[in-house]
């Protein structure tokens, strides 16, 4: 029996030892400690957690406060933040692309950010990208969009309209040079909406009507104008030719390209320096018009978001604005990424590389991307569409009709 | 040189045998100090961890899990300390894995299919009016940039202000800017000290964030003309707010036009038309999600359609996979047959890819102008096997017999060779033919320890994601019929799609709703099919 004591007597003595122990823990962080003990969490993608471990040392250094970098996917940052806030155990900042802030709002996960004067020094196309309902909600950090690579060997001068595009790419074609008039990555079930935008922009058929101050009025679907059923028809007519094909997925279109076998590639930055390394002698052009308007292409904005529910909102807003804002890191960020800074002087900068100032030419006139939560409906019934016109599947401007009848439908919802 | 008497345990070990014979048997329930020790060691890390989330819980007031932690702490320690109680001591690890792992995902899902959580109903109500109010606080239109320094006095902190033109003013929460003439300018002009108050610097200005950033100094008497907040705490900028809550009332009031949107139950702020404010909040809807699911249009149309190619896919991936991998298990199980290990491996490749992968080279293989199948086998033909729907249905068949059948081929060669070749000898002694063999005693004999497994592979391909996911995403759909389902949609696509995906937005308590119902359709299928397989049991 004194053997069982024993242990027991231990384990209440250690038990007592380590909540002692606790206790005297949590006082030596009490309030006296001068130093801030918290620490800013951050969620950020491979690519830009390497260059924010510099500014993140450079911050705890001037300021104190100690930032940890969360490295995730980027694909689960939205779905993993939207559920971890209400928690309370969310971070206090993470990095995003510019069309989740519509769900992000419409979850009460993302607090707004007041960039104060600051607004002024990033492209205007990126404060309104990161805007939302006239509210401003996340520092920008760079600006991308779609434009025309052209094979200059196949198709020395760049096409004027999309007409003479195909005119050109066909000649190409017929001549025994090449083996499409024109690529672009396509699905077969989804085709690619964000792709062909630009063309059906042309045709003056925007998604929803864009407010004087360049943001979108989600309510006004604009998609069921006379010019998106010109685009349809259009869309079905260049289905029947060959110029587009629902069965070219995008490692195929890019994969062609580089082969050499199409003068003209509807593409990002992102597929470049493929192209580049694989001999290819390219150019980047504007979109060429198919309904007579500037064909404008989706602008996509990826920026840094701040938690409604951070505990260090000031200090997160300080980071963010003052030291993620700066040049130098935006910069240092354009490098790793490849993507044109949303910073106007880091934006400038850059400009020394001809493709950056060549895609940035042609965003010029891009609008962002809807960042409204009803896209995810939107996408679905667009892609889905678009592949019927296509290949044929019915009357093009019907088609047409019963989608934006159903997309506005779901809105409605 | 003592050699052990057979029967005997050998002492190889005698320190520890002769250390362990006390326990056993002159002292029961008296351990041994070292096992004392190991356990003492192990049993302080699970409370010293313990009690650290105890008191984690304990600072964030969550009663109901910090008295279940609790309550699980002490079981654990009265469990391990008191003697005896031995199968509690083998039991307790797996019932407490047991009950995280999978008695609380199964109870917390069948709750969120009672509650309305999803995009736009994401958190507490508390955490929708902090929401909706801040997102509606905008900044006043081309209203300067204060510079702003914060002090601090008795505890409660005030903002000292400069304005562009170098007018320095002084206020709180509740008190409006009064003209400080007083304070200490800094060299660019900015107020930074006033007599009776302590300056913050940055780091304590850090420290007390949550208070500061949540302060609001109105510039006036008149609270239409807005309040100071500041985002950074060295500037503060003047902000209106378009939305103020009426606690008394529970609405949220419109400060321009006094609308008011009231909590009516549906988890969010509406107003008299029914247009309701984002975000809005998680509550409990009893059995709406399930009525839902029934009801709306948009999943009841195409229902039907889909439960029924729901079942075809897996009663035809079953009866294909099981007849291809029986086929092959009889022919490679042929003493006979050289080389039978090697095409053996072969066979179970497909079954070593993960099946996500495997439908994404599938998807490059049968593409319609591009894919090997066309190209290759059919010679250039443009055989649309994934754009054309009942071609699609045949194609995520095939890629899904290709994937399935090395499993089917694996147990059946297992169950081959568990039976007793005696059998088939005196059958042959019989006279009887290898087809009536196979049929009358083999297979029946397969049956009865295959059929338990073609019952879970049939649940398993009833809830089939990846292959559909990733080779036709439930397409090709047919947008003139407006309906949202695709040719190849099983009822757990189509329900990824409704709550995930293409739908409104995200919906966990409608996803929750028709797991639930999956599972009740499989849970009666299956035990339909295990009936049966007792049946065959009792044949025996």
């Amino acid at each position: 029996m004194r053997v069982q004591s024993t242990p027991r007597a231990l384990l209440s003595s250690v038990a007592v030892a380590a909540v002692g122990a606790l206790a005297l823990a949590g006082c030596s962080t009490g309030p006296e400690t001068p130093q801030y003990s918290g620490t800013l969490t951050v969620w950020v993608d491979a690519d830009r957690a390497a260059v924010l471990e510099d500014v993140a040392a450079q911050f705890q250094e001037e300021r104190g406060v100690e930032v940890t970098l969360v490295q995730k996917d980027f694909g689960d940052i939205r779905d993993d933040f939207t559920t971890q806030v209400p928690t309370g155990e969310g971070p206090d900042i993470i990095v995003g692309a510019h069309d989740w802030l519509g769900k992000l709002v419409q979850n009460g996960v993302v607090a707004p950010l007041e960039l104060g004067d600051k607004a002024s020094e990033f492209q205007q196309v990126a404060i309104n990208a990161m805007s939302y309902e006239g509210q401003n909600y996340g520092l920008p950090y760079s600006v991308e969009n779609i434009a025309l690579l052209r094979n200059t060997d196949l198709a020395p001068t760049a096409p004027t309209t999309f007409d003479e595009l195909i005119a050109m790419g066909q000649a190409s074609v017929d001549a025994g040079d090449s083996e499409y008039p024109f690529l672009v990555g396509l699905d077969p079930n989804a085709a690619d909406p964000y792709h062909l935008y630009p063309l059906q922009a042309s045709f003056g058929a925007t998604v929803f009507e864009i407010t004087p101050d360049g943001t979108y009025d989600p309510t006004k679907l604009a998609l069921g104008v006379a010019g998106g059923e010109a685009f349809a028809q259009k869309l079905a007519e260049w289905g029947a030719m060959g110029v587009l094909n629902t069965n070219i997925s995008g490692d195929i279109a890019k994969e062609e390209f580089n082969a050499g076998k199409s003068p003209f590639y509807l593409t990002g930055p992102w597929n470049v320096p493929a192209a580049a390394e694989a001999g290819i002698n390219y150019s980047i052009d504007a979109i060429p018009s198919a309904g007579g308007e500037t064909a404008t292409p989706f602008v996509g904005v990826q920026g840094f978001y701040i938690s409604s529910k951070s505990e260090n909102a000031l200090a997160a807003n300080e980071f963010l604005v003052n030291y993620v804002g700066t040049e130098a890191v935006q910069t240092a960020l354009y490098e790793v990424g490849g993507r044109a800074p949303a910073l106007i002087s880091a934006f400038e900068a850059a400009q020394g590389d001809a493709d950056v100032a060549a895609f940035g030419a042609v965003g010029a006139n891009g609008v962002p991307m809807p960042n409204v939560p009803a896209m995810d409906s939107v996408w679905a019934d667009w892609g889905a569409t678009e592949v019927a016109i296509i290949n044929g599947q019915g009357d093009p401007v019907e088609l047409w009709q019963a989608m934006v009848a159903s997309i506005q439908s779901k809105i409605e919802g | 040189m003592t050699t052990s008497t057979p029967g005997t345990t050998p002492p190889l070990a005698p320190r520890p045998a002769a250390t362990a014979k006390p326990r056993g048997v002159h002292h029961p329930g008296t351990p041994s100090v070292r096992s004392m020790l190991i356990k003492i060691s192990l049993l302080a890390i699970v409370d010293s961890l313990a009690v650290f989330a105890l008191f984690t819980l304990l600072l964030k007031e969550s009663w109901v899990v910090f008295g279940i932690a609790l309550a699980v702490t002490l079981a654990i320690n009265y469990i391990y300390l008191k003697p005896g109680l031995l199968p509690a001591k083998y039991l307790a690890p797996g019932i407490f894995f047991l009950a995280i792992f999978q008695i609380f995902v199964v109870v917390y899902s069948g709750y969120i299919a009672f509650t309305n959580y999803g995009d736009g109903h994401n958190g507490s109500k508390e955490d929708a009016i902090e929401s909706i109010i801040a997102n509606a606080r905008t900044r006043v239109p081309d209203s300067p940039t204060y510079r702003l320094t914060v002090l601090e006095q008795f505890g409660t902190f005030s903002f000292l202000v400069t304005t562009p033109e170098g007018e320095v003013f002084v206020g709180g929460e509740d008190r409006p800017l009064d003209e400080a003439p007083s304070a200490r300018l800094d060299s660019t002009g900015k107020a930074i000290e006033l007599d009776g108050y302590t300056t913050l610097d940055f780091g304590s200005l850090i420290q007390n964030q949550s208070v500061i950033a949540d302060l609001s100094v109105p510039l006036t008497d008149d609270p239409n003309d807005g309040a100071l907040r500041t985002p950074d705490g060295s500037s503060a900028y003047l902000y209106t707010s378009a939305l103020e809550y009426d606690a008394e009332a529970d609405a949220i009031v419109d400060t321009a036009t006094g609308e008011r949107f009231l909590d009516r139950g549906d988890g969010a702020f509406a107003n008299e038309a029914g247009r309701e404010l984002s975000p809005g909040w998680k509550i409990d809807v009893g059995f709406d999600n399930f009525a839902r699911a029934f009801t709306e249009e948009s999943i009841r149309g195409p229902l039907l359609g889909v439960i029924a190619w729901t079942f075809a896919f897996a009663l035809l991936s079953v009866g294909m996979t099981f007849a291809l991998g029986l086929f092959l298990a009889i022919v490679f199980n042929e003493a006979r047959m050289r080389g039978r290990k090697f095409y053996r491996i072969v066979l179970i490749l497909p079954y070593a890819f993960p099946s996500f992968l495997s439908g994404l080279v599938w998807l490059g293989l049968l593409n319609q102008d591009f894919g090997f199948v066309n190209q290759v086998v059919f010679g250039g033909a443009a055989i649309p096997w994934l754009t054309d729907p009942w071609l699609a249905k045949a194609s995520v068949l095939i890629v899904n017999l290709w994937l399935g059948f090395p499993y089917m081929f694996l147990i059946c060669t297992g169950a081959l060779q568990s039976i007793p070749d005696e059998l088939t000898e005196a059958a042959r002694v019989d006279g009887a033919r290898p087809w009536a063999i196979f049929r009358l005693i083999k297979f029946p004999l397969l049956l009865v320890s295959v059929a338990p497994l073609l019952i879970s592979s049939f649940a398993f391909n009833f809830n089939n994601f990846n292959v559909i996911y990733m080779l036709t995403g439930g397409g090709p759909r047919n947008v003139s019929a407006g309906v949202d389902a695709g040719a190849t949609d099983l009822l757990i696509t189509l329900v990824y799609k409704v709550a995930f995906g293409s739908g409104t937005g995200r919906d966990y308590g409608l996803a929750s709703a028709f797991a639930i119902l999956i599972f009740i359709i499989v849970a009666v299928v299956s035990i339909i099919g295990f009936r049966r397989t007792r049946a065959l049991e009792d044949l025996n």
